[in-house]
């Protein structure tokens, strides 16, 4: 019963996740992935934190419209993206270009784990150093405790 | 090194930056035009009074001209009408409508309503040159100079307080 219930709590938080969405007849099967691919890459501006395939803002179905109309026309998907960040800007994509402006979005991430990289080599040379020192009275200490258990 | 001082400098750097997020007039739901100094995206649409007439961009070129995105479903323009009309009291500049995506008979009604503060509306009736404009909500308020660019883009419903301390500025700048 209870998992039933969570199944049903479950169930109706996933209806949104697709909004409705036009019925679109594509001419070729690689024109319905690029406009499937392009409609969850671009950003919806008004529902900001949606793509074009989750939103269903005005908006939204305009510019899904606008790129069925730029692919059944022909153009490439690239073509539809440029027509996009030439009106929005930057802020419509989900997959930022690669530029200097977003260099540091790109390559912030490896930067980091540069970062991290060092200060972890440096601590775990220090903790082997560390316990090289202690190896070298190691001897000693064992001869000690042999001593201890001969003498019991 | 005291064992405070690297959670310290974390929550330094993060507080930081927590507080650039929230500094004053950042607002993250407005997104900076990528039109800003270019060419006005052209257009010739039909007049909201007369639909027999239309009305181009090349109509407007050597004068400076505030385009503003209206609709009678918008609310937050309703509001900022009361602003637009002041700018228009003013005579300074040629105020367009642009009637984005409404019933043309709606949108005579609200004018009659509330009063008709522009030179001319024109349709916009499926948002085709509303998308070319970037425009993603209504209301929104572009400023066009002389040399057909555009010098500033408002977006939301234009206060009293924007109209003076950043709209007017642009306006006496591109008028000399």
């Amino acid at each position: 019963m209870k998992k039933l219930l969570l199944l049903l709590c479950l169930s109706a938080g996933m209806a949104p996740a697709q909004a409705a969405i036009e019925a679109y007849d594509f001419e070729t099967p690689q024109m319905e992935a690029d406009y499937n691919k392009l409609i969850n890459e671009l950003r919806c501006l008004v529902c900001q934190n949606q793509n074009l395939s989750g939103s269903d803002a005005d908006l939204a179905r305009d510019l899904r419209r606008e790129t069925y109309d730029m692919l059944s026309e022909g153009k490439s998907p690239d073509q539809v993206v440029e027509f996009m960040v030439a009106r929005y800007g930057d802020f419509v994509l989900y997959r930022p270009q690669f530029k200097s402006s977003t260099y540091l979005l790109w390559l912030g991430p490896f930067l980091l784990l540069l970062v991290v990289l060092f200060f972890l080599v440096r601590r775990l040379r220090g903790a082997q150093a560390a316990v090289e020192v202690d190896a070298a009275n190691l001897a000693r200490a064992q001869k000690i405790l042999e001593n201890k258990e001969q003498n019991q | 090194m005291n064992r405070f001082a690297m959670p310290l400098l974390a929550f330094v750097l993060m507080a930081g930056l927590l507080g650039y997020g929230l500094r004053e007039g950042y607002d993250p739901k407005i997104v900076p035009s990528p039109l800003i100094d270019k060419q006005a995206p052209a257009f010739s649409l039909a007049m909201l009074e007369q639909p027999s007439r239309a009305l181009s961009t090349a109509d407007l070129l050597g004068q400076v001209w505030v385009l503003n995105v209206w609709a009678s479903w918008c609310v937050s323009c309703r509001a900022e009408h009361e602003v637009i009309t002041a700018l228009a009291n003013r005579n300074l500049v040629t105020l367009v409508g642009l009637n984005y995506k409404d019933e043309p008979a709606d949108a005579e009604r609200w004018l009659q309503q509330f009063g008709n503060p522009y030179a001319t509306s024109v349709i916009d009736r499926d948002g085709r040159v509303g998308i070319d404009w970037g425009v993603y909500g209504v209301p929104e308020t572009f400023v066009i100079g002389a040399d057909g660019l555009i010098k500033y883009k408002h977006i939301g419903p234009v206060t009293h307080e924007s109209l003076e301390q950043k709209i007017m500025p642009v306006l006496k700048e591109l008028l000399g």
